[in-house]
């Protein structure tokens, strides 16, 4: 068995109205940032999974994306394998 | 006839949802979000609130709670619920009801009166309405009513939109920057139902105007429609919709 760390990012689909990112963008000239543009504010999920292999743990992570972390009719997700330690010979392979 | 309203953790609306079944005349009963036994109620309402602190998103932890296993089956059933606010919100999220609510469009949680009009008087939820606009609270930072375009065009199309925001005049607040539009709702949505017509959410709060020492009892139209719809269903025997366990099974 090993373990796979995950980053899930998950940002509102393109042309869905994104208050927060509206937000950020209207604070940029109160700090006189003007060659900024287009801000979208998301969210970003961390979580190990054990697992025999990465695509076992993939799958797990997939689904989590979609049936939890985000939801598909708004929101667009990325997934990033982070590490993975084998629990045999404890090498820990850092990705990112 | 016993009505159930959950309580979720974080649930802060459903005690004013079971006082107005109790002015509804029905024997109103609390189901713990832990438990998928809905203890043969004859309706469920989802209440305001902010369950299991709305983390992640609003209504999305909710909608995995075991108390929800049950709603879904009562629904396939044929079964009536109503979801108020966060109720809506944990509807949509578990696909019982179509679309997405969104951060208010002003990113402000807004807490105040608004008025809403049925758009039709012949669906379980809004059959005791007098069709004119009711006047009720909303509160919430995450209405923001969202399908797209072409979901939008056949909610419309198949009448699954219940109630629009409306101004004074009595007609929709369809630009989302109107005032009278709270959220910034598409088409100044405020309440949709499923395709079978028997599971319905709305984002304004009827059971807080349920009894004139309250203000007002605008919102009790809608919760005698949720009663009396109710009340049908059990006088017919309960009968299993064919068209809203396709609905439900679909989603599955």
């Amino acid at each position: 068995m090993s373990e796979f760390r995950y980053a899930v990012n998950v940002l509102p689909k393109p042309g869905i109205l994104d208050p927060q990112g509206r937000a950020v963008e209207l604070s940029l000239p109160h700090l006189n940032v003007t060659n900024v543009s287009r801000v979208r504010v998301g969210r970003r999920a961390e979580l190990t999974v054990t697992a025999d292999s990465e695509a076992e743990a993939r799958q797990v992570v997939e689904s989590l994306a979609k049936e939890l972390l985000s939801n598909p009719l708004i929101e667009a997700y990325a997934i990033e394998l982070l590490e993975a330690t084998s629990s045999t010979d404890s090498t820990k392979t850092t990705l990112a | 006839m016993k009505v159930g309203v959950v309580t979720f953790p974080g649930s802060n609306s459903d005690v004013d949802a079971l006082n107005a079944l109790s002015v509804a005349g029905v024997d109103p009963i609390t189901l713990w979000h832990e438990s998928p036994d809905l203890q043969g109620v004859s309706a469920v309402i989802l209440p305001g609130g902010f369950a299991y602190g709305d983390y992640l998103r609003a209504g999305v932890i909710a909608r995995f709670s075991p108390v929800m296993r049950g709603v879904s089956e009562f629904a396939a059933a044929g079964g009536h619920v109503l979801g108020i606010c966060n109720g809506f919100q944990v509807l949509a999220e578990a696909g019982l009801v179509p679309g997405a609510l969104l951060r208010n469009r002003s990113l402000r949680f807004a807490c105040r009166m608004v008025a809403i009009k049925p758009e039709r008087l012949d669906s379980p939820f809004t059959r005791a309405a007098t069709g004119r606009p009711i006047h009720i609270p909303i509160a919430h930072g995450e209405g923001c009513y969202y399908a797209d375009e072409a979901t939008l065009d056949e909610l419309e199309r198949d009448g699954q939109v219940l109630f629009r925001y409306v101004r004074g005049d009595g007609t929709p607040a369809l630009d989302p920057d109107d005032p009278a539009n709270p959220n910034g709702s598409l088409r100044a949505i405020a309440g949709v139902c499923n395709a079978a017509g028997n599971v319905a959410g709305l984002m304004p709060h009827p059971e807080r105007m349920s009894e004139s020492i309250l203000g007002s009892d605008d919102g009790m139209q809608l919760i005698r429609s949720l009663v009396e719809s109710a009340m049908e269903w059990e006088a017919a025997g309960r009968p299993a919709s064919a068209k809203a366990a396709a609905a439900v099974e679909a989603r599955r």
